[in-house]
């Protein structure tokens, strides 16, 4: 059985294991849309009270906003298996993983597709269709938009990967991370210039979370043109992700088992 | 009375055991809170001319004190009880020679103040004393007046209260819904939003300020942090006290009278 076959497989399993479930699911999903709706009333009522932030308005702000909740959401549902790394080294459960003849990235990553992160996938996209309707697209832009919402998942995804990878050593999945994956996604909600110049240059440089999202995003709103930096800016999206992978498979050889 | 004490410092023991975690919580919530503070700064500086409802100074020291007592907020109901209900060593519990709702309550009190004990320190540190040398304007001023902040102290303990009262009447709702996560959802997304740690309360429209300040979650976050930072004078601290403790008896009332039912219809398998 080829990667791809076995990985939908692992997901069409998933998927039938959480639908038993339904009635819980269905809370979940709904707590979680409710959660991150909050998070945008939040937003709503700052431009209610203020006017605008910086020269953007409410609706370019939920442009990007939307960008950044559908390409975590998407990395969030994807991810779950890396977010257990610590849990399953504890219980000694990664061992068996790693006997298997498959590659451990493939079988984290088919673990579970969490489905209540419809949630806040639906949530995004409602913000993310509201904020697109206005404006004129062009191919590109549409092409642009597309690409820079996978290259953020790519990024949250990475980042999550990374965090697994610390717990090789750490076993215990430290709280240091959430700064990143949920602080990176609180902060990148809002336009980047806002930000001081060490704060910009760690989202652009180090985590390169604004160069999927923010300059995208304003090169789609018509603030900049469709230059080299909106457009190739997304694909280090991609490269971090794939630099993620390689530290994850340097840091399994420092794996030693918590034995049982 | 004794027992629950016991109770209550051997819980505050156990959970005194994380300082890793402390520590590595302490760096998140400093770093939401730096983000937070320049989202704020940026929509004020935006704006020089509108008439904000709270100065500068005070939001940011806001921001560190809502950063500081996160954990007050009660995300969901006390694992263990959870745990007991769903397995069903709930029964043993009503065999102690102790009031269930009291039991709870002590639990819950310390579930919620040992972890915020641990982090409200070092984070009051970090955002009076380090965070000024980078940025001055950023920090956590002082409080105002001596007497501002003599009353801040059971302003403090009144939001313990409610959200120890709170977090008990989450525990209490999973007697209905076993696996339910429905209700603490529910009252975890209103105390997250309507108790300040989304923006600021005074920062929300006008029109829905009176229905803000009605509700308990104002109680936790907000006002106690008001009061600390000079936003409420200290002539109104007795009003804050009024409305925590109002509230604190109204949630507990609430839970006991759901409690007794929730027991009174109490089937337990197995033998």
């Amino acid at each position: 059985m080829n990667a791809l076959a076995l990985y939908l497989r692992y997901v069409a399993l998933s998927i039938r294991v959480q639908l038993t479930y339904r009635a819980t699911l269905a809370i979940k999903a709904l707590g979680q849309l409710l959660v991150t709706g909050i998070e945008f009333f939040g937003i709503w009522a700052l431009f209610s009270r203020f006017g605008s932030l910086a020269g953007w308005t409410l609706r370019e702000v939920a442009l990007i906003y939307g960008m950044i909740d559908v390409g975590f959401a998407l990395a969030d549902a994807v991810g779950r298996g890396f977010d257990k790394v610590g849990t399953l080294l504890k219980a000694g459960d990664f061992d068996r993983m790693l006997l298997r003849p498959r590659s451990i990235v493939l079988q984290l990553l088919g673990f579970e597709l969490q489905l209540m992160r419809i949630g806040r996938f639906s949530q995004g996209l409602i913000v993310l269709v509201w904020a697109c309707l206005p404006i004129a697209w062009t191919p590109a832009t549409t092409a642009l938009l597309v690409i820079s919402i996978l290259a953020i998942g790519c990024v949250f995804l990475g980042l999550v990967v990374l965090q697994a990878t610390s717990t090789f050593w750490t076993i215990e999945s430290l709280e240091v991370w959430s700064a990143f994956t949920y602080g990176g996604n609180y902060a990148a909600q809002y336009p980047l210039s806002i930000y001081r110049r060490w704060f910009q240059r760690f989202f652009t440089a180090v985590i390169p979370l604004a160069l999927a999202s923010y300059y995208p995003a304003r090169a789609i709103l018509g603030r900049d043109p469709l230059g080299a930096l909106p457009a190739f800016g997304p694909l280090a999206g991609f490269a971090f992700l794939a630099l993620s992978f390689a530290v994850f498979r340097l840091g399994i050889r420092h794996h030693a088992s918590t034995g049982s | 009375m004794s027992g629950y004490l016991a109770i209550v410092a051997a819980r505050f023991r156990s959970l005194l055991q994380y300082r890793a975690a402390a520590l590595s919580g302490l760096f998140t919530q400093t770093f939401f809170g730096l983000v937070r503070i320049m989202i704020l700064r940026a929509f004020y500086a935006a704006s020089a001319t509108a008439a904000a409802p709270m100065a500068l100074p005070h939001v940011t020291g806001y921001v560190w004190l809502g950063q500081a007592t996160l954990l007050l907020i009660p995300w969901r109901g006390d694992e263990d009880v959870t745990e007991q209900i769903r397995t069903g060593n709930v029964v043993y519990e009503l065999t102690r020679p102790l009031d269930l709702y009291g039991l709870w309550f002590a639990r819950a009190l310390a579930w919620r103040t040992a972890p915020v004990m641990l982090r409200m320190l070092p984070m009051f540190v970090l955002a009076m004393l380090v965070i000024p040398i980078f940025v001055p304007e950023w920090g956590l001023a002082p409080p105002p007046s001596l007497a501002a902040f003599v009353l801040w102290l059971p302003c403090f303990a009144g939001a313990v209260l409610i959200s120890a009262a709170l977090t008990t009447l989450m525990s209490v709702t999973l007697m209905w819904t076993v696996s339910g996560d429905g209700v603490p959802i529910l009252i975890a997304s209103c105390a997250t939003m309507f108790g300040g740690l989304v923006i600021p309360l005074p920062l929300f429209p006008d029109w829905a300020q009176p229905m803000l300040y009605a509700l308990p979650f104002a109680g936790m976050l907000d006002l106690p942090s008001r009061l600390f930072t000079g936003d409420i004078a200290v002539a109104n601290a007795p009003w804050i006290l009024a409305h925590q403790l109002a509230w604190t008896i109204a949630l507990v009332a609430l839970g006991r009278a759901l409690l007794r039912r929730g027991v009174r219809r109490l089937v337990v398998q197995g033998g």
